[in-house]
């Protein structure tokens, strides 16, 4: 083996092994599926998904070192950006498009969401609710923008310029005729529990929601 | 000292030229209408072509490169121009796959081209060689492969002229492309790129000894012109950091200007003694001829003017590299074909190298750019079910 294989092998996550979100994320993908992931990052889940479950994956990545790292594992990932790049792309190619932990980062998440739901027969969404309680006292008590595991950068240099809670959520999704056909709340570690996403319980207790989605009817 | 470029001496051709020829006895009709043949392919490979003939690569070369990819060049003795890529154990590793590079069309190191005899008139062609396009080389390499008996390559890969012929074979024969990677190059030549290589033509035209193109009779060659043309090249494929770095402002083998035109910076000797080295492997007529095919390359406007179309129904696994430097093929070259591909629902990977190397960049040693590639063909041999050594 070659300096270079050997690293790559060292460096490629080990199917199975994966962060609790994405876990749950790959659960909702059916086996040989075509996936689109946007904002891959690594590669984690991609990687997951086409070593575990057969798919077809894709990957966008803002970051050239994200997308880099994925196509040396042998990952299709070009590099790209929610906002712009997802126009491109034919309605329907993909039976999911997935979006994890990135929509507060983008700059028109109403778009991105449309246009997610329009690539992919159904899209996953998942994002930090800034509903939870923890976010909440914060601000109130502290009286500083809050910070949490899935929010860890200060103010002044987070990516994340358009948080919400997951009322929110559910609310753009009633606008714009968005189906929510599974909703997952999820601790602060990605594990889920049991709540009417819809309640307020789930907008106080839940550090984040994961949707699956569907494209409005025509 | 001369204040010009030296003329180089006048180099016989080289007859012993190691390596393969294949001849195409039948005749045909190039983009321009004229048909052209027989023809001569040469060409080189590394490596075993399996038993079921699905580990062959086939590598493009560019605008000056040649088939000799990996082994001493057989006039110059310098390394193969892709050696910190191909040989064993290498990212294109001739234990593992078959490779094959050919010189190009209308090229001087063994393929047809304007130096050698036209049949008909038992004269040198010169300018009545036809004028030939990058779907030109590629319907001609395409014989080669059909002769090889390889019904569909692994990989076709190639840089900047070599990025063309890729995206020209993964569009005229993508059944016949699992995997393609074009590397530092467009999906069209920029007015930026033809600025460019006219220049290069008009320095070689203007050279007494050009002859109007039949300097092969008169017994000397154009070698002032044709090295101003490489001369003016080598900085569009190098960067200004990169020169910068080389460079600087350092004076060469003296301590103070000279007041004159003799060549005072390192720079100025580094560009002569590319242009003099260049005019030893190459001819000036081929270099016409070469450069025109880039300038006539539009990928799009053989689809109707939309780039996307070329791609409609694609399999081929592609790989899209540039390089941040490089501005004669800049990575917003590299994007519009990725977006194509996009568009096309194409598998597509796309990485933009970072590095202060220019376009010259995909022939040196660049770990990231390396490591990339190893694993988008690693990927592609699982898929193609190709075992590793």
């Amino acid at each position: 083996m070659s300096p270079d294989r050997r690293d790559a092998a060292l460096l490629a996550p080990a199917p199975g092994e994966i962060r609790a979100d994405l876990r749950l994320v790959a659960s909702m993908i059916d086996a040989g599926a075509r996936v689109l992931d946007v904002g891959c990052g690594d590669g984690e889940l991609l990687y997951h998904l086409v070593h575990t479950k057969d798919v077809d994956g894709r990957g966008m990545e803002l970051s050239q070192s994200g997308v880099n790292a994925c196509v040396r594992h042998g990952l299709s990932v070009i590099q790209g950006d929610a906002d712009h790049d997802l126009e491109a792309y034919p309605s329907g190619a993909f039976d999911y498009a997935v979006l994890s932990q990135t929509l507060p980062a983008t700059r028109n998440p109403r778009r991105v969401v449309a246009n997610l739901v329009r690539i992919g027969r159904r899209a996953i969404v998942s994002f930090p609710n800034f509903g939870h309680w923890r976010v909440r006292l914060d601000l109130l008590l502290r009286g500083r923008m809050p910070m949490s595991q899935l929010l860890s950068t200060p103010w002044y240099e987070t990516p994340n310029i358009h948080l919400c809670t997951i009322r929110d959520f559910l609310a753009l999704c009633d606008e714009d005729g968005i189906a929510i056909e599974r909703s997952i709340t999820l601790d602060g570690q990605g594990r889920p529990f049991t709540l009417n996403p819809a309640g307020g319980p789930a907008n106080l207790l839940a550090a984040q929601g994961l949707f699956l989605l569907s494209r409005p009817a025509r | 000292m001369s204040l010009l470029v030296p003329s180089p001496p006048v180099v016989s051709p080289v007859t012993d030229r190691p390596g393969s020829s294949l001849v195409v006895k039948e005749a045909h009709v190039l983009d321009c209408g004229v048909t052209l043949g027989p023809t001569t392919i040469a060409y080189q490979t590394y490596g075993t072509l399996n038993a079921d003939r699905s580990n062959a690569i086939l590598i493009c070369h560019a605008l000056t490169g040649d088939q000799y990819v990996a082994e001493p060049h057989p006039v110059t003795g310098k390394p193969g121009w892709w050696e910190t890529l191909v040989g064993p154990g290498k990212v294109l590793d001739t234990e593992r796959y078959f490779l094959i590079c050919a010189n190009v069309l209308g090229g001087c190191m063994g393929s047809s081209g304007p130096s050698d005899i036209n049949p008909a008139t038992g004269g040198v062609w010169g300018l009545s060689f036809p004028v030939i396009t990058i779907a030109d080389m590629v319907r001609e390499q395409k014989h080669l492969i059909d002769h090889l008996g390889i019904e569909q390559l692994f990989c076709v890969i190639g840089g900047s002229m070599g990025g063309m012929q890729v995206l020209q074979w993964a569009t005229s024969y993508p059944d016949r492309v699992f995997a393609a990677v074009p590397i530092a190059t467009a999906a069209r030549h920029s007015a930026q790129n033809i600025a460019f290589h006219e220049l290069g033509r008009q320095a070689i035209m203007a050279d007494p000894n050009w002859c109007g193109g039949n300097y092969h009779e008169s017994g000397v060659r154009p070698g002032r012109g044709l090295a101003v043309a490489r001369m003016a090249a080598h900085i569009t494929y190098l960067s200004e950091q990169a020169l910068h770095r080389k460079f600087g402002r350092n004076l060469q083998d003296r301590r103070a200007l000279t007041y004159g035109f003799d060549a005072d910076f390192q720079v100025e000797n580094y560009l002569r003694h590319q242009g003099i080295t260049f005019v030893e492997r190459f001819d000036a007529n081929s270099y016409l001829y070469i450069t025109r095919a880039c300038d006539y390359f539009d990928l799009a406007a053989e689809h109707g003017g939309v780039l996307a179309s070329a791609f409609t129904g694609t399999r081929t696994r592609f790989c899209v590299i540039s390089f941040t430097s490089d501005w004669l093929y800049p990575t917003s070259e590299s994007r519009s074909v990725v977006h194509a591909l996009t568009v096309a629902a194409a598998n597509v990977s796309f990485v933009e190298i970072e590095t202060d190397k220019g376009h010259d960049a995909f022939l040196l040693e660049e770990p990231e750019f390396h490591a990339t590639l190893r694993g988008f063909l690693d990927g592609c041999a699982q898929h193609r079910g190709l075992d590793h050594p």
